[in-house]
């Protein structure tokens, strides 16, 4: 039968299963080809700390939501319209996430009592009555890839295994969107090591995909048109991607060698996946014994001349604290991507927060000011870490760059930058014996010089002592040691005239500024844009320079009666607000290890200007 | 694996070469004055150029050895300077990076750091400076003091059970572990150079005395009178002999080293055990030899092996990858695999 087409503006769909099931990569696999079509998307990978939980059971649901539309996309969506559920398990723990009105597309083979008492549940979800709010579909999505498999003579675990893929097809099918790029995806992935297990995931795939033609379950199929991005080239990029790429380019435009010291730490490992495979770059990844090593070999790496880098997570900054504080004192280059997650402790390891902006700033023995920059979006995280290597590589100081569980598991259209349009990175080593002293300074930047070992004359020490200004030899001299710490601060303060002034959305005066950081961006940008199309006066101020603020921010929020902070942490941003401003800030904290909502953003500012609005 | 150095430096580099302008401040008669003289003394045997010296170190007496030398130097943090002579060393694998640190600062807080990194076998000397004791927090037991010492940390006598220096690297894949004394120039100029010699991890423990803290540790070693009893120097491809007369030797009963006469009784030179550098059971046994009492101790290199570098096969993959892909293109990398075109 002839199905009906009908264009949607946006859509999110959620896809749930067993951590086994592969909804990770059904969802990857579906942002690709919607990204390839040139829709606008959001992502947000939501999957437990466990590799391969019980099967059935709730704590192994893993989860991924795509957000995608011809409009602009700034968030991965606080509810979905479409909910896929590979078992009761998943439908028991994601239903809440699905609007009223929604799809839901159970794989009802899963709903066995077995399955049924795993999710702990009393009775088949499907036959509840509430399931009457949505549009519920139920198919055998197991018997279905079972069948299209038959001839194959495949174990039942591995036919169990390609089930996904008929998902996959099936949500194609529904969106309009070709199999090509999956199909081609399969052959390269399983091709040559598996002959069987591409062609089964090759047979389910096109399976779900003409299901979707054939059955009369589904009478409308669904179209989402491209969105009106600004002209150019694209491709879709995960924020650790992008971060290993901001390093990986900083280093290229800078003419030094990268040297990645790091430990693995979930979310943060794919940044060192990512450039390990970049040795034709000449970029040297070294996986330490642990986080303290991984920072301290990327610091003898920029001793020695290379661009060193250390990536992690919340409680690896934490264990960096003592030779971030060295790097400090040495004043040599060097970023630290902390892709924070919840906390405290292990707290939620694949969950995101944004609770280490304090620890950032101050985690450290002393007075150890260094320069924090955070990224916005997950393609900003490409941005935001190579500006920290040109900070921190111009004022011989190392930098934190924050991002996210959320930030670097989430993924969106990235406009390609040109290779040649990245702003500079001009690097100077110290080579002349007759001027060269370990500590003297710049007059503008107040930086030192980058002497390297192995420059004939310049044979210096340095440490994590305190150094006499300009010789660098020992002093405990009480007004050297008042002057250096006061002089380490100065500099990292200068770092504020080099810096683009703080930018708003919205007005530059009002009634309410709503005030953000890093990954909140999308969900802060959908709020304030809602509002201010309902007319309220509400701007929106992001920060992505937190240490040292931009030079204008104070003014910036004295123009507005009120300011209101959301923050995924319980109140941290807005201490330093109010530190230095004394500005009288109201928090809006929410740390449930997930992206904030921009509905719920949205009713605190429609409350707070509510009072005298009304 | 053959050893790769730069062209010999045009000028001859002599000792006051290697000396820093920095006053040195040991207490007097502190066995660290003894092994910065010989490795000063030695360096300008050495074909490196000057400028191609780095010194690194953590924390502790011995972790102020870089100031004092006249080369490009890392003063660290406690016990991580293992871990940034490795960044250093496999960033730029043309420098020749020595690590001063001592039993606290190396195989204590820093002791993690030192085994990853003998088994990574970085191209890296490291000098432990042995005094069984902390020095620069004034007295505390290390993790080689020896059972019931009496510390400031231990009024009642040690209880943890020591390390011993040499079999943990030798536990580790270090590939040169070494034994020496800062009584004994000669032989610790010795070590220097076997060290500096590897290509590989070089791990040389020096027995070094705290004349403050724990004064005399090594006397029956390092003295004149009983040294000759109760040391045995290990020399490839040859015999286990010592004392006064070189009237003893070791002969292995089994696995077990036993102490022999050789003065014309029932043992001859000829049943000794005889050393060899390249055998890693046989320098597991002579390690073990500190645990008998009676037995001297060895000093000397007790393995030598060939083992490829760290930073020579990450250069080598390096290589191998630019062979193959070519030098990587910037503008490719950004653009990845997937890409579209918005007009």
């Amino acid at each position: 039968m002839e199905k009906e087409f009908r264009t949607l503006e946006e859509v999110t769909i959620r896809f749930a299963g067993d951590s086994g099931d592969g909804m990770q990569l059904t969802g990857t696999q579906f942002t690709n080809t919607v990204a390839a079509l040139g829709a606008d998307l959001s992502t947000l990978p939501d999957y437990p700390a466990e590799i391969r939980a019980p099967a059935g059971t709730t704590y192994g649901v893993s989860g991924f939501q795509i957000h995608f539309g011809s409009t602009d996309i700034h968030t991965p969506g606080d509810t979905c319209d479409v909910l896929v559920a590979m078992n009761p398990a998943a439908l028991a723990t994601n239903l809440r996430l699905l609007r009223d009105g929604g799809t839901i597309i159970v794989n009802e083979d899963a709903f066995t009592d077995k399955n049924i008492k795993l999710a702990h549940l009393d009775a088949n979800p499907l036959e509840a009555p509430g399931m009457s709010r949505y549009h519920l579909h139920r198919i055998g999505i197991s018997q279905l890839t079972a069948n299209a498999l038959a001839d194959m003579n495949l174990s039942s675990r591995l036919v169990d295994k390609t089930k996904n893929f008929f998902a996959l097809g099936l949500m194609y099918w529904l969106y309009n969107r070709p199999i090509d790029q999956s199909i081609r995806f399969i052959e390269e992935k399983f091709g040559s090591k598996d002959k069987d297990l591409a062609e089964a995931n090759l047979r389910v795939l096109k399976a779900g995909y003409h299901f979707g033609e054939t059955t009369e379950i589904f009478t409308t199929r669904y179209d989402v048109k491209p969105a009106k991005l600004p002209p150019g080239k694209y491709r879709n990029i995960m924020g650790n991607v992008a971060a290993a790429l901001g390093l990986a380019a900083a280093a290229k435009k800078a003419g030094l060698d990268l040297f990645l010291g790091s430990y693995p730490i979930t979310p943060a490992s794919d940044i060192l996946h990512e450039l390990s495979r970049l040795k034709n770059y000449g970029v040297k990844t070294y996986q330490a014994e642990d986080e303290i090593a991984a920072i301290c070999a990327a610091i003898g790496a920029s001793y020695a001349g290379a661009l060193g880098a250390t990536s992690t997570s919340g409680p690896g900054l934490a264990l960096k604290g003592e030779a971030i504080g060295l790097a400090v004192m040495l004043e040599l280059p060097l970023v630290i991507v902390d892709v924070q997650r919840g906390g405290p402790s292990t707290g939620l390891p694949t969950k995101t927060e944004q609770a280490d902006l304090l620890q950032a700033v101050h985690g450290r023995n002393s007075e150890a000011p260094l320069c924090v920059v955070a990224a916005a979006t997950p393609a900003d995280c490409f941005a935001a870490v190579y500006e920290s290597a040109r900070i921190a590589i111009k004022y011989m100081t190392p930098v934190i760059c924050l991002t996210d569980g959320y930030l670097g598991n989430g993924a969106e259209p990235w406009k390609i930058p040109d290779a040649d349009e990245l702003p500079e990175i001009p690097v100077t080593f110290a080579t002349d014996r007759a001027t060269f002293h370990p500590y003297s300074r710049d007059e503008k930047t107040l930086s030192r010089p980058w002497a390297l070992p192995g420059t004939p004359g310049l044979e210096h020490r340095i440490g994590g002592l305190e150094k006499q200004h300009i010789t660098g030899n020992i002093s405990y001299d009480p007004d050297n040691h008042d002057f250096m710490i006061k002089i380490r601060a100065e500099k990292i303060e200068r770092i504020a005239d080099d810096i683009p002034l703080q930018e708003v959305d919205g007005d530059e005066e009002g009634e309410l500024a709503v005030v953000g950081w890093g990954s909140s961006y999308g969900a802060i940008r959908t709020a304030v844009e809602n509002c201010r199309a309902k007319g309220h006066p509400v701007s929106h101020i992001h920060i992505k320079y937190l240490f040292p603020f931009p030079k204008n921010l104070g003014e910036l929020l004295y123009g507005f009666k009120k300011v209101l902070v959301p923050e995924i942490n319980n109140g941290q941003l807005i201490r330093l607000l109010r530190e230095k401003y004394l500005v009288p800030a109201v928090g809006f904290n929410r740390i449930k290890g997930l992206p904030l909502g921009s509905e719920e953003i949205e009713e605190t500012i429609e409350s707070m200007l509510g009072g005298e609005n009304a | 694996m053959p050893e790769t150095k730069e062209a010999a430096a045009p000028e001859k580099l002599t000792i006051k070469d290697f000396q820093s302008d920095q006053d040195v401040r040991w207490c007097p008669g502190c066995g660290d004055y003894s092994v910065l003289a010989q490795v000063q003394r030695v360096f300008p045997e050495f074909t490196h150029k000057k400028e191609n010296y780095v010194a690194v170190s953590g924390i502790g007496c011995s972790s102020r050895f870089p100031y004092y030398m006249d080369i490009y130097g890392l003063h660290g943090i406690h016990g991580r300077a293992t871990a940034i002579a490795s960044g250093i060393k496999t960033a730029n694998p043309e420098l020749d990076v020595w690590v001063a640190t001592g039993d606290g600062d190396g195989l204590s807080i820093g002791g993690n750091h030192m085994i990853h990194t003998a088994r990574r076998n970085v191209n890296i000397k490291i000098l432990l400076f042995n005094n069984q004791i902390y020095g620069l927090t004034k007295g505390q037991y290390s993790p080689t003091s020896v059972l019931g010492q009496i510390t400031r940390s231990t009024p009642f006598g040690v209880i943890d059970y020591p390390f011993v220096p040499v079999s943990l690297a030798l536990g580790a894949g270090a590939t040169l572990v070494a034994r020496t004394m800062d009584r004994d120039p000669k032989h610790l100029q010795e070590m220097v150079r076997r060290a500096e010699q590897h290509h590989g991890t070089a791990f040389v423990e020096i027995y070094q005395n705290c004349n403050v803290f724990n004064d005399g540790a090594f006397l029956r070693f390092t003295e004149k009178e009983t040294r000759d009893d109760n040391v045995v120097y290990l020399h490839h491809g040859e015999p286990l002999v010592f004392g006064k007369k070189k009237e003893k030797g070791i002969r292995l009963d089994g696995f077990t080293p036993t102490i022999v006469n050789i003065d014309g009784g029932k043992y001859s030179i000829d049943d000794l055990l005889v050393h060899d550098e390249g055998d890693l059971t046989l320098a597991f046994i002579l390690a073990n030899m500190i645990h008998n009492p009676e037995l001297p101790r060895p000093m000397g290199v007790f393995v030598s092996l060939n083992r490829p570098t760290y930073e020579d096969q990450l250069a080598e993959q390096i290589q191998r990858a630019r062979a193959s892909k070519g030098e990587g293109d910037l503008q490719a990398l950004l653009d990845g695999e997937e890409t579209w075109v918005i007009r």
